[in-house]
């Protein structure tokens, strides 16, 4: 039987904004998916730790407060260092465009903005990605 | 397209069924004085006012608020300069959380979804300039509201202004916070006592204060139906309420200080029929349930904003078109204030030019539309009546659920309304992506390439102002006296007895912070996580 894609969908920082990664969760599941969902208020390490621990397939990080530059490159980093390096990092909220290939840079795979269809988002992790 | 539509169903945003005409059979069981009456008369269905725009217009406040107390504080200079008349500050993340700016959860958010207020010394350069006994302001701020207040008062105590001059609000509406915006910090049951404290306070010092703007705002952007929202909101209405009266206090001692907020979507005639209900339900279950004798306590009150949620980040220009239909709801709805959201507010706080013209949206529909002339335009119009009708009959229901449940703090900790609206969102989206629910530019009339627009770009140097401040702040205190403030202020949190007030100002004259005196209240009441559902 193939393994389901595992997925953690995470809230960093101090946004209690969950209306999107509630929303995602649930087409995550909805699609088949085994979805972890950290609850509010993350830290980037609580973020890794909790991808280590749950050994997921994709992290899925909403934020939308504007403290993205500084949440998602420090969730980077970390991951690099955990040797998650083959693990898909979904980026969703509100993310100006000129952040984008920023974070991208950092090895964000896509960043999914406001009006981004669920079903896109779950397209787009079946078509990328690399079962371990 | 026309096949497109005509398989569409005709349903409102939230998802109402509508038929395809309203005559008078659809109102036989309405009756002009009972639902209605003429504005100004209970139960206010019409209005709270016999003349509504023709006597004064709806205050006009912009929520407005970034980076440092000084960068704020300009753009307030700025905007009463073009004719805004109150002002509605927005606090940053860390200061609506009760954290201090160097705390290392605050790291990346200084400054960014609104303005760094870590002490009295922030908020004196916040309204500096500015006359408070001639302005009134709304602060939005819920699980530090009690601390947030009292600079306030501060501030004003020192400018020799008396605080029964003062006029504002502030949101202090911490249900909302569990049901949706998540903004909390205690848990529920502490946090309702501080309420109730400021309730009280604000009735024997601050009488022009609304001591609590009951949100449905927030609920309505996490996702809400429009019945789910009125019903959810008056509902913490109730619950308030009830915790006042437990307390102690006369239901007609408070009750004229609760105000009301609102969400403003798409759907023009289900927010009209929103706003009226709202009016005519507060009327019945302040009366009925409550029995208040002060005509005052059972007029419904509000503020509205533009929904946040319906503006798209595609071709943000069409964003104004959006809000000028929401704003015109609740306008012929008899708001009491409102706020016009930007253009570009999916995309980052608003740059001085975009929230000119959503101010400049609401300057025309008060000067040029003509429907300030008459009082509920819409009043006796079929359908709006049956909306308003329907509306009424399906908040009854959810208020009979929630008082089978034991009031909304025992719903919240059943995750009941949380379970609603998720469901609400998630039946939202579906419905977008099935192309049930249209979004120009969005799921159709979408263009290929798009011009980037100007957006606000926060300096990344807030940051280490905002540390300089609050490390001058701290050094330069007496911090003896701060010490000895917090000690009695952790005493009267553990008695549970007595009116904390006192004691936060005590605090707050001395330059204690915000952190440090949220943090002592961390460790009498503990802090709240939200359970999983």
């Amino acid at each position: 039987m193939e393994t389901k894609i595992r997925v953690l969908v995470a809230k960093p920082g101090l946004d209690g904004h969950d209306r999107g990664a509630k929303v995602i969760a649930r087409a995550f599941r909805d699609a088949g998916f085994e979805v972890i969902y950290t609850g509010l208020r993350q830290t980037p390490e609580q973020v890794v730790h909790a991808a280590l621990q749950e050994d997921v397939d994709v992290v899925g990080l909403s934020v939308l407060s504007g403290a993205h530059m500084t949440l998602c490159p420090r969730i980077m980093d970390l991951m690099k260092k955990e040797g998650l390096n083959d693990v898909m990092v979904l980026v969703g909220g509100i993310i100006p465009d000129l952040d984008v290939a920023k974070l991208k840079n950092q090895g964000v795979s896509e960043i999914f903005q406001p009006g981004a269809s669920t079903e896109d988002i779950v397209a787009y992790v079946r078509q990328n990605i690399r079962k371990k | 397209m026309a096949k497109d539509v005509k398989e569409r169903p005709f349903t409102t945003v939230s998802g109402v069924p509508i038929d395809r005409l309203y005559t008078a059979d659809s109102i036989t069981d309405f009756d002009y004085e009972h639902d209605l009456a003429d504005p100004g008369d209970a139960p206010y269905t019409r209005g709270i006012y016999s003349t509504m725009y023709r006597s004064r217009p709806w205050t006009m406040r912009q929520f407005s608020g970034f980076g440092t107390a000084e960068d704020t504080n300009a753009r307030f200079k700025y905007l009463l300069k073009n004719g805004q008349t109150g002002l509605s500050v927005a606090f940053h993340l860390p200061t609506l959380m009760g954290l201090d700016s160097d705390h290392p959860m605050s790291e990346g958010e200084v400054g960014k979804c609104g303005v760094a207020i870590d002490s009295l010394a922030d908020m004196e350069t916040l309204f500096d300039g500015i006359p408070l006994d001639k302005i009134s302001t709304s602060m939005t701020t819920n699980a530090p509201a009690m601390m947030i207040w009292a600079m306030y008062l501060v501030v004003a105590e020192k400018e020799g202004v008396t605080w029964d001059k003062l006029r504002g609000t502030i949101q202090n509406d911490i249900l909302k916070e569990y049901i949706a915006q998540k903004t909390f910090i205690y848990p529920p049951r502490p946090s309702m006592k501080l309420i109730v404290d400021t309730f009280e306070f604000g009735t024997k010092h601050v009488p022009q204060w609304n001591t609590i703007s009951i949100s449905g705002y927030h609920i309505r952007e996490a996702g809400s139906t429009a019945l789910q929202e009125l019903a959810f909101t008056l509902y913490d209405g109730i619950e308030y309420v009830e915790w006042a009266i437990r307390a102690g206090l006369d239901v007609d001692d408070f009750a004229p200080r609760l105000s009301f907020f609102f969400n403003a979507h798409n759907d023009l005639f289900e927010e009209v029929a929103k706003y009226r209900a709202a009016r005519k339900i507060w009327y019945k279950v302040m009366t009925e349930r409550f029995h208040c004798k002060n005509p005052k306590s059972a007029i419904l009150r509000f503020h509205t904003q533009t929904a946040g949620c319906s503006l798209t980040a595609q071709q943000p220009y069409n964003n104004i078109v959006r809000v000028a239909i929401q704003a015109l709801a609740a306008v012929l709805g008899g708001t009491q204030s409102l706020h016009t959201n930007s253009l570009d507010e999916t995309l980052a706080l608003p740059t001085e030019q975009s929230s000119r013209i959503a101010l400049r949206t609401q300057q025309i529909i008060a000067n040029e539309s003509g429907v300030t002339n008459t009082v509920d335009p819409l009043g006796g119009s079929y359908f709006v009546e049956r909306l308003t009708l329907d509306m009424e009959k399906g908040c009854w229901e959810y208020f009979e659920r929630l008082d089978a449940m034991g009031g909304m703090v025992s719903a919240i900790e059943k995750s009941f309304p949380q379970r609603e609206i998720q469901d609400a969102a998630y039946d939202y989206q579906k419905a977008i992506e099935r192309k049930e629910k249209i979004i120009v530019g969005v799921n159709d009339y979408v263009m290929e390439e798009e011009s980037a627009i100007d957006i606000l770009l926060i300096d990344e140097s807030v940051t280490q102002r905002q540390f300089d401040k609050l490390n001058h702040v701290r050094t330069t205190r007496d911090n003896d006296r701060v010490n000895s403030v917090r000690e009695e202020l952790r005493k009267a949190a553990k008695r549970a007895d007595g009116n904390l007030m006192p004691f936060v100002l005590d605090c707050v004259r001395a330059y204690t912070t915000l952190g440090e005196m949220c943090d002592d209240l961390r460790s009498v009441y503990g802090t709240y996580e939200e359970p999983a559902f």
